[in-house]
This record gives structure tokens, C-alpha cells and sequence, in this order.
């Protein structure tokens, strides 16, 4: 079966318009004129405009920003370990609790993990503010790298390694000689998935943050409350325009070298 | 002399044992930062609301003896059992988990099943539309479907102009936008272990069965789908786990009468300040949530061996 089925083809068309017509429907919407939401204009780019004399929002940017890139860096870092350790370290004692740690976070709902969280940094008297935000986040990011680098490494084949050290190498060099090159496209796609998830996080931000950071999201929920405004629909646009180019831009990297490794 | 000449250098290897330390980092950290503060969360479910900061009080006081005296109170809980309205919302959140875990499978195995038996070059940028919207902002994706549902949006503005409709339909602030959020929003946790499985599938028992005289139909039942159980299983345990404490979408495109646990502790914690009570609910919570959540830790684990 190499042709399209009418059946996969109806399925592929009605689900791909479910996915993408809000979201395409929500960007046309950011070029409205009027401030209605619903009734067409004419084009403007006037929201866009005054996005950019909105402090508070340009703020917000800047701190979840900040935010996403050291929490995204360090949950790479430990991710990676965590993903070589499930993989490559055999059996050692609490292997069973370590996987259950890896797991549990990603299916556990938001509330659940921002109110633990949140209750720990009181108790411990920590201020909550941009510090408490990243280490949440990069406690449930680390997670998804972990799992990225495990998918990785179930296709990665052990005779080089052990070439390596066999040769005399230590396992750290061999680390990061050998395996790091290999396995580096998964380790960028966990940096990435890390540093969205930052950048997406409302609910346990919510609960973590302080005074004085107030994350994108945070900032975007409270005017939603408020109601549906273009505003919304042009910060919204800007960011699925970003993440979109940084995925898109990402997969060509891996497929191109993907190709470079099929042709050498 | 000579004896602890050679135990101070093993001492010394076993502490920066390169082994170790890999798997203790990782290791200490998710024990700190996300077993530990279950243990709080028990602890303070345990106490009772105060007027203060932190809210509630201490569960062990040391007095005037040397040990400490402990003050458990079990009121939070008996309060979540009294009031009907948390068992509701309880069993509220189960059913709206249930029903939009199934609607998600059936609508994700119609994609991800067209995604695996598409030509094969177009199955990687396929996939990628799929996984693309899995990237922008949930909140985002949830705020479009405002303007979409509500009374005046576009859904039924469009079905007025072409005259379908002549009085707009109610959708915003019901279940059934939630049921549409959800739906939306989880549907790429679905498709994707459901392709990954599907895609593995041996074109050549699928031919071996219609050869041998078996309807495409019956063979789709009898073979493709009991082949899938794996995915089926991953995908229903990562929309409904997380589906169940869902906060945004309930609070967002639900009305007033729907009643999701999740929404229920945010209002516990932000709104009416009571701690013990919003860790009572996050406790119970996760004593509803603990077997699925290990049996889709076991079905991770074997995916991946």
C-alpha cells in the first residue's frame, strides 16, 4: 500500500483542519482592525504596534525568557544523565523508584506538581520569585530529555563504546568523543522541547512564582480573563511564529545530518 | 600503617566514583525537588488552616519536654468527604477523563493509522504537522477556541451566513467546549505512540490475512488493532492521567457548572486560602491516579526495552 485510501486521505484533511484552522483563524484575527474579535475590518498591524509600548507584557517576555533558557540548559544536563543512567547503567539499587520518578511527572497534572512544589519552597523558606519557577520547570523538563535520550540510546549500537575503552579510553572521554557526537540531534530536540515547555508553563508558574516574575503565560491568562482582545491574538501570533521557525529550522538540521551520516 | 595506606586511596575512589555520581545527580535532584514535597503535601493536609504565614499549623510543636508532640488532624479530609461538592467534582474530572480519553482515541487512530499507511515519503512531514501544534502554547490553543465557541464567535457566525442555523448555539461555558479543548489539545499525546506502533506493524500479515480470505474490516479488528494495544494503552494513560487535574481548559471554556477537581484545588489555594484543604484534595487526587500512573510507567519501561 504505497497510495493514499479516500478513507486516509478524509481522516488526514478533517484532522489537520481541527488542528490548524484556530490556530490560522486566531493569527488572521491579529490583523484586525477593529477591536472586535469576530467582525472583519481590514487589515492593521496596529495591535502589534501597541504590543510593543506594553510594558508589562514586554517584562513578562523577558523573565519567562530568562526563565526557559537556564531551565531548559540544566534540564538538558540532567536529563542526558538521567536517560544514560536508565539505559547504559544495568541495575542499581532504587532503579525501580528512579524510573517511577522519571515517569510520574510527565503524565501528573499541573496542579498536583505546582502545589507540591510551591508547599516545599515554603516550608524550606525559600522566596519564591525567578529562581523557584526554574527549578520547577526544569524538574519536569528533565523528565521528557531523560525520555528523548532513552528512545535514543534503545537504537544505539555499544560496539564503538566498547572499542573506546577497550583502547584505553576513560568512560568520560568516551562520553563525550563518541556518544555525545551520536546522540547529539536528540540531546538539541530535548533542549527544545524543554525550552517550549518553559515558555508554555501557566499552572505550575502560577503556583511557584513571586513577586516580580509574572511569566508570559501568567500575564497572557489574566488578560484572557478579562476577554478575548486582538492584543492577545498578536502576542499569541509572535509566539507560534517563533516556535514554528525553531522547530522547522531544528528538523532541518536533523534530517540534513542524518544525510550527511547516510552519505559518509 | 600499610593498611590504611591502601584503604584511604579506595576510600577516596568510591566518593568520586564517576558511576556514582552520574546516577546520584539526576537521582538526588528528582528526590528533592519531586518526591520530597509530596511528603509535604501530606504533612500539611494533616494540619489545620490558621491566620498566618504559612497558613496552617505546625504538625510537630515542641513543648516544654524534649520530645515533640505531634498534631495530626484528619479535619480537611472529613471536610472533603462532608461536602458533597468535592466527591462531585471527583467524580466529575473521572468522567470527563473518560469520555474525552475515548474521543481522542478515536479521533487520533483515524489520523495516526492514515499518518502510518501513507506513501512513506510523505509520512515525516505528516508526522511533523501533527506534532507542530504540540509545540505552540497550550494556553494559546485553548484561548483560540474562545472566539471560535462563544455566543457572537465565528463557529456561529459561519453556520448563520450559510444558514444552517437561525439562533447561535450555546457551546461556550458548557462541557462540550471542554470536551472540545480537551480533545483538541491532548490529541497529539495520542497519535503519537499510537503511530509509533502502528508504523512497526508488518504490512505483511495484513496481506497474509485478506490472502487468506479475511474482510479488510474484520481484518482491521482482528489484527491491526489488537497489534496496537501497546499504543492504545501509552496514548489513553497520557490524555487521561493529566486530563483529570486539567485546570486551564475548565476554567477557560467550561461554565460555572462544570466541575473539575483541578479547578476545585486552584480555588482551595488562590482564592479561599486554605492549604490543608488543597493538599487534601492533591492527596486524594493522587491516591485515584497512582495505579494508572505506575501501570503507564510499566508500559513505558517495556516500549523502551
Amino acid at each position: 500500500m504505497t497510495r493514499f485510501s479516500s478513507f486516509n486521505v478524509s481522516a488526514l484533511l478533517l484532522g489537520f483542519t481541527f488542528l490548524y484552522l484556530p490556530i490560522i483563524l486566531l493569527i488572521l484575527f491579529s490583523f484586525n482592525e477593529s477591536r472586535l474579535v469576530t467582525v472583519w475590518a481590514g487589515f492593521s498591524t496596529k495591535w502589534y504596534v501597541e504590543l510593543m509600548h506594553n510594558q508589562g507584557i514586554k517584562d513578562a517576555a523577558w523573565v519567562t525568557i530568562k526563565i526557559a533558557f537556564i531551565s531548559s540548559t540544566v534540564a538538558t544536563l540532567l536529563g542526558t544523565m538521567a536517560g544514560l543512567v536508565m539505559t547504559r547503567f544495568g541495575n542499581f539499587r532504587g532503579r525501580t523508584l528512579f524510573s517511577g520518578m522519571i515517569y510520574a511527572p510527565m503524565v501528573m497534572p499541573e496542579v498536583i506538581v505546582g502545589l507540591s512544589t510551591l508547599l516545599m519552597f515554603v516550608t524550606l523558606a525559600i522566596d519564591r520569585g525567578v529562581l523557584t519557577v526554574t527549578l520547577a520547570h526544569i524538574t519536569f523538563s528533565m523528565c521528557y530529555v531523560s525520555v528523548i535520550i532513552q528512545s535514543r540510546m534503545s537504537s544505539y549500537d555499544d560496539s564503538i563504546n566498547e572499542a573506546a575503552l577497550d583502547l584505553g579510553c576513560t568512560p568520560f572521554r568516551t562520553f563525550l568523543l563518541i556518544t555525545l557526537p551520536i546522540i547529539l540531534p536528540a540531546v538539541i530536540s530535548g533542549w527544545l522541547l524543554s525550552f517550549t515547555m518553559s515558555l508554555d508553563d501557566l499552572v505550575i508558574a502560577s503556583f511557584t512564582s513571586g513577586p516580580g516574575s509574572t511569566t508570559l503565560p501568567m500575564k497572557i491568562y489574566s488578560m484572557v480573563r478579562l476577554g478575548v482582545t486582538p492584543e492577545i491574538n498578536a502576542v499569541s501570533t509572535i509566539l507560534v511564529g517563533l516556535v514554528t521557525v525553531g522547530v522547522i529550522t531544528a528538523s532541518l538540521i536533523g534530517k540534513r545530518q542524518k544525510q550527511q551520516l547516510a552519505q559518509s | 600503617m600499610s593498611i590504611k595506606e591502601i584503604q584511604i586511596p579506595v576510600f577516596l575512589k568510591r566518593i568520586f566514583n564517576g558511576r556514582k555520581a552520574v546516577i546520584s545527580i539526576p537521582y538526588l535532584w528528582l528526590l528533592f525537588l519531586f518526591l520530597f514535597p509530596f511528603i509535604i503535601v501530606l504533612k500539611i493536609s494533616l494540619a489545620q488552616p490558621v491566620v498566618a504565614m504559612p497558613p496552617y499549623t505546625a504538625l510537630l510543636s515542641w513543648g516544654d519536654s524534649w520530645w515533640p508532640t505531634i498534631q495530626a488532624s484528619l479535619d480537611s479530609y472529613l471536610f472533603l468527604f462532608s461536602d458533597s461538592l468535592y466527591i462531585k467534582a471527583y467524580l466529575s474530572s473521572l468522567r470527563i477523563a473518560i469520555i474525552s480519553t475515548i474521543l481522542t482515541l478515536i479521533i487520533g487512530y483515524a489520523i495516526a493509522y492514515s499518518v502510518a499507511r501513507a506513501p512513506t515519503r510523505w509520512r515525516g512531514i505528516l508526522l511533523m504537522m501533527v506534532i507542530l501544534p504540540f509545540w505552540t502554547s497550550f494556553l494559546i490553543r485553548v484561548y483560540a477556541w474562545i472566539g471560535i465557541l462563544k455566543t457572537e464567535g465565528l463557529l456561529n457566525l459561519f453556520l448563520m451566513t450559510i444558514g444552517i442555523i437561525e439562533k447561535p448555539l450555546i457551546i461556550m461555558n458548557t462541557d462540550l467546549a471542554v470536551y472540545i479543548g480537551i480533545v483538541y489539545s491532548y490529541l497529539p499525546f495520542m497519535i503519537l505512540p499510537l503511530y509509533a506502533n502502528l508504523e512497526k506493524i508488518d504490512m505483511n500479515l495484513l496481506e497474509a490475512a485478506s490472502d487468506l480470505g479475511c474482510r479488510p474490516i474484520k481484518t482491521f479488528w482482528t489484527v491491526t488493532i489488537p497489534l496496537s494495544l501497546p499504543g492504545i494503552l501509552a496514548g489513553c494513560f497520557l490524555v487521561f492521567i493529566p486530563v483529570v487535574g486539567e485546570f486551564v481548559i475548565p476554567d477557560l471554556l467550561g461554565g460555572t457548572d462544570t466541575l473539575m477537581i483541578g479547578k476545585v484545588l486552584w480555588g482551595e489555594f488562590f482564592y479561599n486560602r486554605d492549604w490543608p484543604v488543597a493538599s487534601a484534595v492533591a492527596i486524594i487526587m493522587l491516591a485515584l491516579l497512582v495505579v494508572p500512573i505506575m501501570l503507564y510507567q510499566k508500559s513505558q519501561e517495556k516500549a523502551i526495552s
